[in-house]
Order: C-alpha cells, then sequence, then structure tokens
C-alpha cells in the first residue's frame, strides 16, 4: 500500500509495552501541542536498506576537526569513491543533535555542502541533500534554519526529473516550511508554489506523496489563510494555481489512486477547505463530487481488506466534505458537482461501523458529516428511513449526541417521516437518554420528543405506557429544561 | 454495529439519490419553548473539533503508526555501466543510476555540454548563450526571463535580472544556475569558458562543472548539423500533429527496466523530431525566429521527449 517504508523509529531493544508506552508519551505531547497551536510534526526519510548496508547505528559524536575533515574530502578528495565515503560518514554523523550543532557553528560548512549540492557529481549531491535533510529535521531552530541558503536550489530542483532526488528535496522542503514562518517568509517569493505547481504533473508516487507532504505542511501555516492559500495573493498563491485541480485528479478513485499520495492531499484540501477562503471555487473544480466517489471508493476498501490506515484517509475526507456541505455553492451548483446520492448514506455507514472498530475516537466526524447530509435534504432523510439505518443509528447513541440531532433532522420534516421512525427501538432509546445527566443530551431528546408528539399519532401514547412522564420528572427543575419538559408533559397528557 | 445486509448491495448499485418522502411541517414545531431547527455545521481551522484526527495524523507523520503493506525491496543489481557513450560511471543499484542519468546526461547543452537541473534552466541557457538573434532582440527589448517559475518578469540585461531575482525573490547572489556569460555573441561549441563557476566553498579547486565536460567530450560528435539536441516537452509535443507523437520512441528509462532500455536507444533518438524549428546550423534562422514567438522561453521549451511517451503511453 504504501510505496516504502518510512524512517520508523528503531526500537534497538524494546518490547512491546515499551513502545505502547512511547506512543502513548507521543500521543499525550501531540494533544497539549494542539491545544497550544503548536502542532508541529516533521517527516524524517531514512532509507532503510540504506542504513542496513551502513551496518549497525551511529554511536560517534563527531568534533569540529572530524567534520572538517570530512568537508575537506568530500570537496578535495581525488577518488570518488573517498569523497562519497566522506559524505556518507558526515551525514550519519549528523543524525545526532550535539554534531548538527557543532556543524552549523562551524564556518563554512552549510557553504560547503551547498557547494556540493550544486556539484555535478550526482551522487555527492545525493549524499550532501541527504545531510540536508538530516538537519532539516532537527528539532532546534538554529539547525533547521541554517539549511536556508539552500533553498533556492531545492527548489530549483524540483522541476528536475530524478524521482528520488526530487522526493528528498521535497521532503526537506517539507520539514523547512513547518519550522517558522521566517522560513516560509524565504520559500514564498521564492516560489515554492509554482514549483509545487510544476511538480505535481510527475508521475511518480513517491514524488507526489513527498510533494502532498510538504504542501500540507505549508498549509497547515498559520498565516496560510490570509497569505498562502488566496487567489488574490501576489506570487505565492495556491488557490490561484492549478494544484487544486491537481489535487483532486490525484483523489479520483480508480485503479491508479494510492493511499499514500492519497491521504497527502487530502488533508491538504482539509487544510484548505477549513480556512473557508473561497470553498465556491472548489466545489465548480468537482470537489463534492470527487470527494464523493472518494468516500465511496474507501466504503468499497474498509469492506475489502484489513489495512490500518485507512482511517488516516476518511478523516480528512469527512471533513472536507462536512465543510463543503456548508457552503452556499454546495446547493447552488447543479448536475454533476452537486452530491445527492444515495450511496454517499449507505458509505458512511460502512465507515461507520469501521471506525467503530478501528478508530472510534473519530466517530463524532462520521455523524457530523451525516447531520451536514441530512440537516437541509429530504432526499438523505428517506434515503436513511428507506435503507434501514435508524437501529443502527441508534447504536452510536452512547458516542455522541450528534445521532439525536441527525434523528432530530428526518423528524422535523413531517408525518410522513417519523412514520417511518415509528414504532421501533426509537422510544425505549430515547427513555434511556432521558435517563442521563447530561442537559445537552437530555435537551436534545425533548426536541425529538416533541417532534414525535406532533406528528406521530399514538406516539405521546406510547410515551406515556412506558413510563415516560416519571422520566421526565426528574428534569423538572433544570433550568434549560424547564419549559420543554412542562409542555412535553402537558402535550403527553392532554394531547 | 449491524448493518442490514442490503447495504452494501446499495453501495454496489446504481448513483441516484433517493426519492424524497413529502415534507410537511407544522409551524407548531418550532414555537417556543422548543427551537430545534436543522443546520449544517462547519468547524474552522483551530477548532478543538478536530483535535483527535490532527494527533492521530501527526503521530503518522511522526511514523509512530505502524504501517501496512510490504515496501518494494529495493533491487540490486548486478553492476552496469552508464550507456551514454564515454560515461565510465559504474553502478549497482537502479536508482543511483537514475539520478546520475539525470544529472549529468538528462539537460545537456548540446553545444557546451553544461548540464542543467531542469529543461527550463537549460532552455533559458542556450537560448541566452547560443542563440545569435537573442542577443539582437535583446538590444531593443526585455528577453531576459527570470527564472522563478511562474514568474513573468523579463529584464533588459542579465544584471538586471538577477537583481530582481535577489530583491524580489530572495535568491542567493551567487545562485549558480544564473551566471552571466562573459563574452559577447553566442558562445562557440566547445568553448571552455567557466559558466557554472566554482561552487561556493570550492576555493580555487576545479569545478564539477569540468569534470562532467570531460566525461561527455568524448561522448557527442560535434553538434549535427540538424542543431540543436534537446529533450522534447510534453507540452509542445501536444501543439504537434499527433501523427509525430505516434512516432515518438519510448525511450524513458522505465524503473527497473533501465539498463536495458537504454542500450537498445542509441544516444541520437534523444534528438528526436522538432517539426517546427529544424535549424541548419546552431544559429539563427527565421525558423527559430519563429519559435521565440511561437514557444516564448518561459513556457515552451523543450522539456524531456521521455514525458511525452509517458503521455503517449497512457500514464
Amino acid at each position: 500500500m504504501w510505496s516504502r517504508q518510512r524512517g520508523r523509529l528503531k526500537p534497538l531493544c524494546c518490547g512491546v509495552e515499551e513502545l505502547r508506552c512511547r506512543r502513548r508519551e507521543r500521543e499525550a505531547a501531540l494533544r497539549k501541542a494542539r491545544r497550544e497551536q503548536q502542532l508541529v510534526s516533521k517527516r524524517l526519510l531514512r532509507d532503510e536498506a540504506l542504513e542496513e548496508a551502513e551496518e549497525g547505528c551511529v554511536a560517534v559524536i563527531f568534533g569540529e576537526a572530524e567534520i572538517q575533515q570530512f568537508l575537506r574530502l568530500a570537496q578535495r578528495g581525488t577518488e570518488e569513491k573517498e569523497r562519497e565515503g566522506a559524505l556518507v560518514s558526515l551525514r550519519r554523523g549528523l543524525q545526532h543533535p550535539e554534531t548538527q550543532q557543532t556543524f552549523i557553528r562551524l564556518e563554512g560548512s552549510i557553504r560547503t555542502l551547498v557547494g556540493l549540492l550544486t556539484s555535478n557529481q550526482a551522487l555527492l549531491q545525493l549524499e550532501a541533500a541527504r545531510c540536508l535533510h538530516e538537519l532539516s529535521h532537527s528539532e532546534q531552530s538554529a539547525v533547521v534554519e541554517a539549511c536556508l541558503p539552500a533553498t533556492s536550489y531545492l527548489l530549483t530542483y524540483l522541476s528536475g526529473h530524478s524521482s528520488d532526488f526530487i522526493e528528498l528535496c521535497l521532503y526537506t522542503l517539507g520539514n523547512l516550511i513547518v519550522e517558522s514562518e521566517a522560513v516560509r517568509r524565504q520559500l514564498l517569493p521564492q516560489g515554492i508554489v509554482p514549483a509545487l505547481a510544476a511538480c505535481i504533473q510527475s508521475p511518480h508516487l513517491t514524488v507526489l506523496e513527498a510533494l502532498g507532504y510538504a504542501l500540507s505542511q505549508l498549509l497547515q501555516a498559520k498565516e496560510a489563510p490570509e497569505k498562502i492559500i488566496p487567489s488574490a495573493s501576489t506570487d505565492s498563491s495556491v488557490l490561484g494555481s492549478t494544484l487544486p485541480q491537481h489535487m483532486l485528479q490525484l483523489l479520483q478513485p480508480g485503479p491508479k489512486l494510492n493511499l499514500g499520495v492519497a491521504v497527502e492531499f487530502a488533508w491538504c484540501l482539509h487544510y484548505i477547505i477549513c480556512s473557508q477562503v473561497n470553498n465556491a471555487l472548489l466545489i465548480t473544480q468537482g470537489a463534492l463530487s470527487t470527494l464523493g466517489l472518494l468516500l465511496l471508493d474507501l466504503a468499497g476498501a474498509v469492506q475489502r481488506t484489513e489495512d490500518a490506515g485507512l482511517e488516516l484517509l476518511a478523516c480528512p475526507v469527512l471533513r472536507c466534505l462536512s465543510n463543503l456541505l456548508t457552503e452556499a455553492a454546495a446547493e447552488a451548483v447543479g448536475g454533476q458537482l452537486q452530491l445527492r446520492d444515495e450511496r454517499v448514506v449507505a458509505a458512511l455507514f460502512i465507515l461507520l461501523q469501521f471506525l467503530l472498530q478501528k478508530q472510534p475516537s473519530l466517530l463524532p466526524e462520521g455523524l457530523w458529516l451525516l447531520n451536514n447530509l441530512t440537516a437541509n435534504s429530504p432526499s438523505f432523510c428517506t434515503s436513511l428511513l428507506s435503507l434501514d439505518l435508524i437501529e443502527p443509528l441508534l447504536h452510536l447513541l452512547s458516542v455522541s449526541n450528534v445521532v439525536l440531532t441527525v434523528l432530530c433532522n428526518v423528524a422535523e420534516k413531517g408525518p410522513a417521516y417519523c412514520q417511518r421512525l415509528w414504532p421501533g427501538p426509537l422510544l425505549s432509546s430515547l427513555l434511556d437518554t432521558l435517563a442521563f445527566s447530561d442537559t445537552e443530551v437530555v435537551g436534545q431528546s425533548l426536541e425529538l420528543l416533541q417532534l414525535l408528539f406532533l406528528y406521530q399519532p399514538g406516539a405521546a401514547q406510547a410515551f406515556l405506557q412506558q413510563s415516560g412522564l416519571q422520566a421526565l420528572q426528574r428534569h423538572e427543575e433544570v433550568a434549560q429544561l424547564q419549559d420543554r419538559v412542562h409542555a412535553l408533559q402537558q402535550t403527553a397528557l392532554h394531547g | 454495529m449491524q448493518l442490514p445486509p442490503a447495504l452494501h448491495a446499495r453501495l454496489a448499485g446504481a448513483p441516484g439519490p433517493a426519492e424524497p418522502l413529502p415534507v410537511e411541517r407544522d409551524p407548531a414545531a418550532r414555537t417556543a419553548p422548543f427551537r430545534f431547527a436543522p443546520r449544517p455545521v462547519r468547524f474552522p481551522r483551530e477548532h478543538d473539533f478536530f483535535e483527535e484526527g490532527d494527533v492521530q495524523r501527526h503521530l503518522y507523520l511522526q511514523d509512530v503508526l505502524t504501517q501496512v503493506g510490504g515496501a518494494p525491496e529495493r533491487p540490486r543489481v548486478p553492476e552496469f555501466t552508464c550507456q551514454v557513450a564515454g560515461c565510465c560511471q559504474v553502478f549497482d543499484a537502479l536508482e543511483d543510476y537514475e539520478h546520475h542519468y539525470h544529472t549529468l546526461h538528462r539537460n545537456v547543452c548540446s553545444f557546451c555540454k553544461r548540464a542543467f537541473p531542469s529543461g527550463h534552466l537549460l532552455d533559458t541557457h542556450i537560448l541566452e548563450w547560443h542563440d545569435s538573434l537573442f542577443q539582437i532582440l535583446a538590444e531593443r527589448q526585455d528577453m531576459y526571463q527570470c527564472l522563478v517559475e511562474g514568474c513573468t518578469e523579463k529584464f533588459r540585461t542579465s544584471r538586471d535580472r538577477k537583481e530582481h531575482l535577489v530583491m524580489r525573490h530572495l535568491y542567493p547572489a551567487d545562485f549558480r544556475f544564473d551566471k552571466p556569460r562573459k563574452s559577447r555573441g553566442p558562445v562557440m561549441p566547445g568553448a571552455a569558458e567557466q559558466v557554472l563557476a566554482e561552487a561556493p566553498g570550492d576555493d580555487g579547486v576545479p569545478s564539477e562543472g569540468d569534470a562532467m565536460e570531460v566525461c561527455s567530450e568524448h561522448v557527442e560528435p560535434p553538434p549535427a548539423p540538424t542543431g540543436e539536441r534537446r529533450a522534447y516537452s510534453h507540452r509542445e509535443m501536444n501543439s504537434c500533429p499527433s501523427a509525430a507523437l505516434a512516432q515518438l520512441p519510448r525511450i524513458w528509462p522505465e524503473r527497473y527496466h533501465l539498463p536495458s532500455v537504454l542500450v537498445k536507444v542509441p544516444h541520437e533518438d534523444l534528438k528526436g523530431p522538432r517539426r517546427e524549428i529544424s535549424t541548419s546550423n546552431g544559429g539563427s534562422s527565421a525558423a527559430l525566429w519563429r519559435c521565440c514567438w511561437a514557444f516564448p522561453p518561459r513556457r515552451g521549451g523543450p522539456r524531456t521527449l521521455a514525458r511525452a511517451a509517458l503521455h503517449v503511453a497512457g500514464l
């Protein structure tokens, strides 16, 4: 599925428990970072095969003298193998933060490295690029920003042809982009957006995945909604470029759809869409229909395979669709570009089932889409009923009260709809939710009850028979609920 | 969560919306104290609702999540030599060879043998260095195109362009792929003039450009009368009659088929048919003049035959 294994954290001698522990720590750190709006992650591309061939990990930290020697050898060695070897050693050393620090402080070191990067010796170029990549991955800003002199070359090389090299440049750029606004303030005038727009036409999947990564980093930037996305921006505008069209093309389901690539570009689209700059434009370019088809494809995929990782694509697709559906253009645009296909509802439920097993924390996102689909659409509400999805939906009541909202979406459309909601497990589910203490949940349940009482004869009666009044009683004193509780009690008793 | 069995069938079934049930709202529905109204919800970028999915995304980026799917092995092949005549590099991995080929043999100026990282830069170089018509036109109008893709600015002199690159695009002043020509008039083939100046930090050591030149001196015969040997642009091919497309040999060194394909195709094929402009010498001609206007250097210009071949192949 993924074209190549990326640099995994190599747990040299830890067991499963330690892995889990490490993961929990990372997760906690990420949550904290997100709450502080400091969510920054970089990708490290280390060729596993290369690592194995080089036998063993780096234990040595290099000092100034050693670094200087490597650089000198790389630059002026007589034997080609010797020069390459020197750079390889340097690159391995640069995996260490200390060596990185020493390197950047050494006068002329970056200059030399850039010189090697731009030399005509292909393998030296590659190794120099790998050195830069290691530096770009550092957590120290000073180290990362030391790479800035190389950026114009990295961008130039994007229009080259060597796919491995381009891939490396892209991951390096992606790491640099995410480092700081200062870095982006250099990259944008240097033409990173047009360079990416040209590069996205590459046929190589590895290049495309790397490009998607770099672009997603760019779009995730804080200033992206003002400075990077809008088409009115001067030199670097994502919406003004051909990038959106190409992205949508790469997301089209079919035999050529590559999961790794699709994940990156789906996230790119998400960042663009949730910035709410010009979603109407994306809709006219077919975003709704493409993403709808992709959703169908995903639902098919989750049925066929046990692959972990489909949720990585499902998440941004769900988000994009949900947000796009709130645009006026979603209704206004006609024909093929609109999202009206009933299969989308079927697909969504298949995905909900999948998420329930694989990643329950993402269920609210799926339900969010369901709400947006059903809110103003009698057709989708009808689908929910005719496809027999009410009972599965009720199963998710404990996950989120959006389930109740969706049921209200259906019920508020009138008697024809309420009729199909009745009888069935709905009543007992509602009686259950009335037992909750969460005011939001109860409030929503009361709204639903009111609609049922209004549109479905016999509902009130059945409610009474099932000790509904007692269920209501416990909320009589709650401020937000009082009025509605009393109104319902009246209706139930007196019709 | 049990899904009705018919659901999977529906997914595989025909596209189309459901015929909606009739909508009939009672105004009593939304009267106080009840207030439910259906509405689509949107979440902006930084909303907490996205926290969970964002964290999962970043775990993936940091590679903590396990990735499924076997990685294809990095193919090791028996040692082979670069097939370009005169080049003696030996390889045992196809990726290394690919990079070597693209760096040294792909975008090579047939006049002065210099290699460029992209077709775009090669085009610009040929135009500014080897085209006497360019020189003539440049005396009267702004011909020096900005090197940044997407920027349409043109300048009177290469120095003005450099200044633009530095001030506007924050390029380094010693950008390696923008060295001005030293003499006037087009550079004749074989000139040993140092264009790709020493890389910063070289300290007087002969630049890598020399190494490349030495290698390819044995390679190509002096520029053939049929003029520039360039690779062709997929975009350019689109403007040619489709018959031309069908004739293109497939020379794209496809991954993992590299050595054998390249052996079959002699180097000469790289030049390919350039319909509109068949110059009989390396310099100016009416045809080349047409070239300047039909294919402004920034946009048009040759890219690889390979791209075109891929295009033909429907990739």
